[in-house]
């Protein structure tokens, strides 16, 4: 319900339904509406992605739903209730909102601007502080070093997750996101989406999300309605499902080249096989480092520094020839991955290092485990076979093609794939 | 008599004169940028309002301030109220324009995230628009002080308070004893004043604008 950001009893307040009826949007003076009867139907804790060209009015549609834009015509439901008429100021005090380029007000500190949205709902002192703290901790940013910079002193991936942590705090069921990224550099929004992820997979939020870039929808939506002019909807399924039959010749030109390439994008590392692999901290003696070397069985070790990071690979040799000290042995780790990143993203990283293997990371960088490039390559196998079965059957809906790649999956995974799950 | 020996003897009179000019300049600042930054609240939506309202006061601030006053003297007589309302008027031409450019300058990103927040149109106007908005205006108000200062001393034309009395009577008795001292005194007067305020508006930036967004 959207109240349920004023109630003190509900704790957190999971999504809730946004229906858009014949939504329709006319300026005056132009004889071609900007949004034309616009219907859509999306549940509670999903997030869908609104793709589309520039000017198709992907942006207005999105403006529309928290009435940022007073659409001329159609209905607006969230939670089964008709917000079309409702005060617009109190509306949209219960959808989070995100912009482009944080949107962070810069005379305010990080926590001012936190706190906006609970101080409007006149939340007591204690608890806005609270939930201060708790949401950058929630974005990952440590709340005693950044609670009291201003926004100009932030990195711009840091003003976006402040930018979100905003948009929660008053933990609306509805997050409207409009480019939320487009404005940082592409490895920095790589790392600010799979947070989202990892955001959503917590929160089950009704995330309506807007882009230009349909890797970004492709990773990001669990359903993606791609737009034309006017906000036509072309096409409106799971990116599986629009990868892989896309409806028209105007889906298939916003999918582009390199669709089998994307499928990659549509795996997580969280999906495939996590192994553990032998680790030992940056503190520990020689000695004990090569004892484990020699236990584990294995030629290489992944050394963690004090915070439970990976820092370096070290290998037999580097060891014979430290000579004492550990300082200079090793290669440093230069990539890690999530398990909210892409099979794309950690494929990435496994080429660019030469060790063969990606370690994989959770909260504030700690090592979970390792995915080499053995599970990689059986993965993309397992995908491109998948695709092939789809493509001789040709009527395969969403439904099957998930539950082969479910099934492929499961052929996969060794027991100790499961193990972090509760961790992360 | 020297000019310091003339400072020294009349010091009581030129700290009155120059308390007198101070307050008269202090309270007109205190009217006009309430009245200036309420016009530019009132007009920088609209092209055509903000326009008529930097117009106008541009255009009161091309009448002499000696005739202004002058023709203040019959409608509301002499001493303090031509005087103030002179100052006043003067003033506001600086505050409205950088009141209008600053509500105009600020990021309609940023207006559009203030309203998509859930925040109404006076709390976006009080919390985001005018804090913004502010470092501008105070440049404005900075410039008009300024400016009355100088102004205010022809207010003496009317009786009215201030250094400008000084000068107006040692120009009157020109070849006397004291004439050079008093004019000298009245402008030096002016001007450590002005440095005065300055420094203070520089204090009142320091203690009012953000940190966040202080050059």
């Amino acid at each position: 319900m959207p109240e349920s950001g004023t109630t003190e009893a509900a704790p957190r307040s999971v999504g809730a339904t946004i229906e858009l009826e014949g939504l329709t949007k006319r300026y005056p003076g132009s004889d071609r509406p900007a949004v034309d009867d616009v219907s859509m139907e999306i549940g509670a804790g999903e997030t869908v992605v609104l793709v589309g060209p520039s000017g198709c009015g992907k942006s207005t549609t999105l403006k529309m739903i928290n009435r940022l834009i007073e659409p001329t015509g159609g209905r607006i439901r969230i939670g089964g209730e008709d917000v079309t008429d409702m005060d617009p100021v109190k509306l949209r005090r219960t959808i989070g909102y995100a912009i482009q380029a944080s949107g962070l007000f810069p005379h305010m500190s990080v926590a001012q601007n936190i706190a906006l949205v609970p101080k409007m709902l006149r939340w007591p002192a204690a608890r806005v502080r609270d939930r201060v703290e708790e949401m950058l901790d929630l974005v990952g940013l440590d709340p005693g070093e950044f609670r009291d910079r201003y926004p100009r002193q932030l990195s711009g991936g840091q003003q976006q997750r402040v930018g979100v942590a905003r948009a929660l705090a008053a933990d609306p069921p509805v997050l409207l996101m409009d480019e939320p990224f487009g404005a940082v550099d592409p490895i920095t929004r790589d790392h600010l989406q799979d947070e989202l992820i990892r955001l959503q997979r917590e929160l089950h939020k009704t995330i309506v999300f807007v882009t230009h870039d349909f890797d970004e929808a492709i990773k990001i939506g669990d359903r993606i309605a791609v737009l034309r002019e006017q906000s036509h909807i072309a096409q409106f399924d799971t990116p599986e499902a629009i990868l892989t039959n896309p409806a028209d010749d105007f889906v298939s030109g916003f999918v582009g080249a390199g669709a089998a390439l994307k499928r990659l994008n549509l795996t997580r590392v969280g999906d495939v096989t996590i192994t553990d692999y032998p680790t030992v901290g940056v503190d520990d003696p020689l000695d004990e480092i090569s004892a484990r070397l020699r236990s584990a069985g294995t030629d290489e070790v992944l050394v963690l520094d004090k915070r439970g990071r990976p820092y370096k690979w070290l290998r037999r040799g580097d060891i014979v020839r430290a000579q004492g000290s550990l300082a200079r042995a090793g290669v440093l780790v230069h990539d890690t991955v999530t398990r909210d990143a892409t099979l794309r993203d950690a494929l990435e990283a496994v080429l660019t290092d030469n060790t063969g293997r990606v370690a994989v990371t959770g909260r504030r960088g700690a090592y979970e485990g390792v995915v080499d490039v053995e599970t990689l390559m059986n993965s993309v196998h397992e995908l491109l076979e998948a695709d092939r079965l789809e493509a001789r059957e040709s009527q395969t809906g969403p439904e099957e093609r998930r539950s082969a790649q479910t099934h492929a999956e499961q052929e996969g995974t060794r027991p100790s794939g499961d193990r972090g799950e509760a961790q992360a | 008599m020297n000019f310091w020996e003339y400072l020294e003897s009349r010091h009581q009179q030129l700290l009155t004169d120059a308390y007198q000019h101070a307050s008269v300049v202090f309270q007109c600042m205190v009217v006009a940028t309430a009245l200036g930054v309420l016009i530019g609240i009132v007009t920088y939506r609209s092209e055509w309002a903000g326009s008529l309202a930097t117009t106008l006061t541009a255009t009161l601030l091309t009448v002499p301030a000696l005739a202004m006053i002058g023709l203040l003297i019959p409608i509301v007589g002499l001493g303090v109220p031509p005087t103030v309302i002179a100052l006043t008027l003067y003033g506001l031409l600086p505050v409205v324009r950088n009141a209008i450019v600053g509500l105009r300058g600020v990021d309609p990103a940023l207006v559009d995230a203030a309203t998509g927040i859930g925040m109404s149109r006076l709390s976006r106007l009080v919390r985001v628009e005018l804090p913004l908005a502010w470092p501008p205006i105070l440049t404005g108000i900075r410039v008009s002080t300024q400016m009355l200062m100088g102004i205010a001393a022809i207010a003496a034309f009317a009786s009215g308070p201030g250094l400008g009395n000084l000068i107006f009577r040692g120009i009157a008795s020109l070849g006397s004893r004291n004439a050079l001292n008093q004019v000298l005194a009245g402008t030096l007067g002016i001007v450590v004043l002005a440095l005065l305020f300055d420094a203070a508006y520089v204090l009142l930036g320091r203690l009012t604008i953000s940190r966040g967004i202080r050059a």
